[in-house]
């Protein structure tokens, strides 16, 4: 709300930079700005100063509708947005837009579907008779079937029982993998963001707090908590053993590495 | 007698040709005072069921007793919805008033409650979950975790002996999340309000003192904390997960390297296993 009282200032002079196949997280409290900067990243919002460049293209340009087509983004909740009659002709709606013809829209729809385990029973349902996390993987089709090559999802798991958690969670990382996009992540998961993605962008207070892999990010585990973030459950539990034997290692973010790890000090004990 | 009563209930949905049902037969009883959590994957039936606790929805089998009444009764309907509250999962979709006290108060003048006992009831509930420096405020422009107190004391406003959050967390962020949890953990303790969390938040079910999962319309286990996760397997299967220290421990266990693995926090698995690294 510019110019109003309640003008408050959502990103404050950010300088960063994402690289080609990047799997990032971005982290940070509500209000953090988090959101704000995604926003950013296909011109939804411009920048009151400084400057965007996005696959080369600056946001402020003119060439929103080249840069949207680069930039995907998977806004919480995207179910909400489901409107057609069928999942197919929702995800078809955006390959519409873009002029694309009806056999090549077939194809990347099958494809795309195919990639998100929807089949084709779902495929020919109304959005408003599948379960949520089917919802939610179809939301994600329409976007995923442009073939952008930035993939921004915010909160994609948000409500998702933790096995449907994990099969988006593998389905990202397979597209990370094999189409070789960028992903950005914005989630409120520490576990989560610790297990998938390969650098952590923390946001407070629309700064840019901290910037490194998860073991750089996850050793200032109070400093996160300050910030109103967490560390996950089990480098707090590594953090807690340290009393008994100083050698344990403390970048440790996953049930394999802590287990490894206590073997370790155990066998080494004997 | 128990505070509700579930017995054999069922529900089917009317989906088009195809009918699905969503609650095939669960039967328990919840006591008093106790905090419970529920845990089910998406479509598993917990909601459909945790609706029918407060006769938002009755059942098309079975019973559901409330205080002695029948939710099947129809006069017994509002005194249910007045004894056991609902807190939905989105924020925004529960707002009624232009300000915080109006929208506490929302639920008492329903009630046919005088207007002096309605400002007293709405302030008390605002105080006692700690907003009420907030009641003046517009709603919308609190945060979620903020929202979802004001929900919380809208209900309590309306003195219930029970309150149930249908995923009430599952859209906030860690310190909402928290503010939340920590405000009906005193309801809980404090007021001896009895306390239904329905999460996909393992964290959160710990805090229970008894656990329920529900799959595929069926309640298929329940216990304490300790005695649902400590069955990773189980748990796993169900399309669950388990605290990661539980996990780790069982994972000590089967290697012959720990004795058990009833363990769902980080203070005691710290402690089991610092003397073993020492």
């Amino acid at each position: 709300m510019k110019g109003s009282p309640l003008e408050k200032k959502a990103l404050d002079d950010i300088s960063l930079e994402i690289s080609s196949g990047e799997f990032i997280a971005l982290i940070g409290h509500t209000g953090s700005g988090k959101s704000t900067l995604v926003q950013h990243l296909n011109g939804l919002l411009k920048v009151d100063e400084g400057e965007i460049t996005v696959a080369g293209m600056k946001t402020k340009g003119k060439a929103l509708k080249e840069l949207r087509k680069k930039v995907g983004i998977v806004f919480q909740y995207p179910e909400h947005q489901l409107f057609e009659e069928t999942v197919y002709k929702d995800i078809e709606f955006g390959l519409l837009k873009q002029g694309i013809e009806e056999k090549e829209r077939h194809k990347k729809i099958c494809e795309t579907a195919s990639i998100l385990e929807i089949n084709d029973e779902i495929l020919y349902k109304s959005p408003y008779e599948i379960s949520g996390g089917q919802k939610r993987r179809a939301a994600i089709a329409g976007i995923l079937v442009l073939e952008p090559e930035i993939l921004v999802l915010d909160e994609p798991a948000a409500g998702l029982d933790p096995s449907g958690t994990r099969e988006l969670f593998d389905i990202v990382t397979t597209l990370y993998k094999e189409k070789n996009i960028t992903v950005i992540l914005v989630s409120h998961s520490m576990e989560l963001v610790a297990d998938y993605a390969a650098r952590i962008i923390v946001m407070s207070e629309g700064k840019i707090h901290s910037d490194g892999t998860p073991a750089e990010i996850f050793m200032q585990g109070a400093e996160l908590e300050r910030i109103g973030l967490g560390i996950p459950e089990i480098t707090k539990l590594m953090n807690a053993l340290k009393k008994y034997n100083k050698d344990i290692k403390q970048d440790i973010f996953s049930v394999d590495e802590a287990l490894k790890e206590i073997i370790r000090l155990m066998g080494r004990g004997k | 007698m128990p505070l509700i009563k579930a017995i054999n209930v069922e529900y089917t949905y009317q989906n088009n040709d195809s009918p699905v049902k969503a609650v095939d037969g669960i039967s328990m009883e919840i006591n008093d005072g106790e905090f419970i959590a529920v845990l089910g994957r998406n479509g598993s039936g917990k909601s459909t069921f945790a609706r029918m606790l407060n006769a938002l929805i009755l059942p098309d089998g079975g019973n559901i007793i409330v205080l002695g009444m029948d939710s099947s009764i129809e006069e017994n309907v509002w005194n249910i919805r007045k004894n056991v509250g609902m807190i939905f999962q989105n924020p925004d979709n529960q707002i009624v008033g232009t300000t915080v006290i109006e929208d506490v108060a929302f639920g008492p003048e329903n009630l046919g409650v005088e207007p002096a006992e309605i400002k007293k009831r709405a302030l008390s509930a605002l105080d006692e979950i700690g907003i009420l420096k907030l009641k003046e405020r517009a709603p919308h422009l609190l945060s979620g975790g903020q929202k979802q107190k004001v929900a919380i004391a809208g209900v309590l406003a309306m003195k219930p002996r029970c309150i149930i959050l249908d995923e009430s967390t599952s859209m906030l962020d860690p310190v909402g999340r928290h503010e939340v949890l920590e405000t009906i953990q005193a309801l809980n303790k404090i007021e001896k309000i009895s306390i239904i969390h329905i999460t996909h938040h393992m964290e959160e079910a710990c805090l229970a003192d008894r656990v329920l999962i529900v799959d595929d319309g069926k309640l298929v286990a329940q216990g304490t904390p300790v005695e649902v996760f400590s069955d990773v397997d189980g748990v796993q299967s169900l399309g669950l997960d388990v605290p990661q220290v539980t996990k780790l421990m069982y994972e000590l266990k089967k290697l012959g390297l720990v004795d058990d693995n009833k363990i769902i926090s980080v203070d005691a698995a710290a402690e089991r296993l610092g003397s073993l690294i020492g």
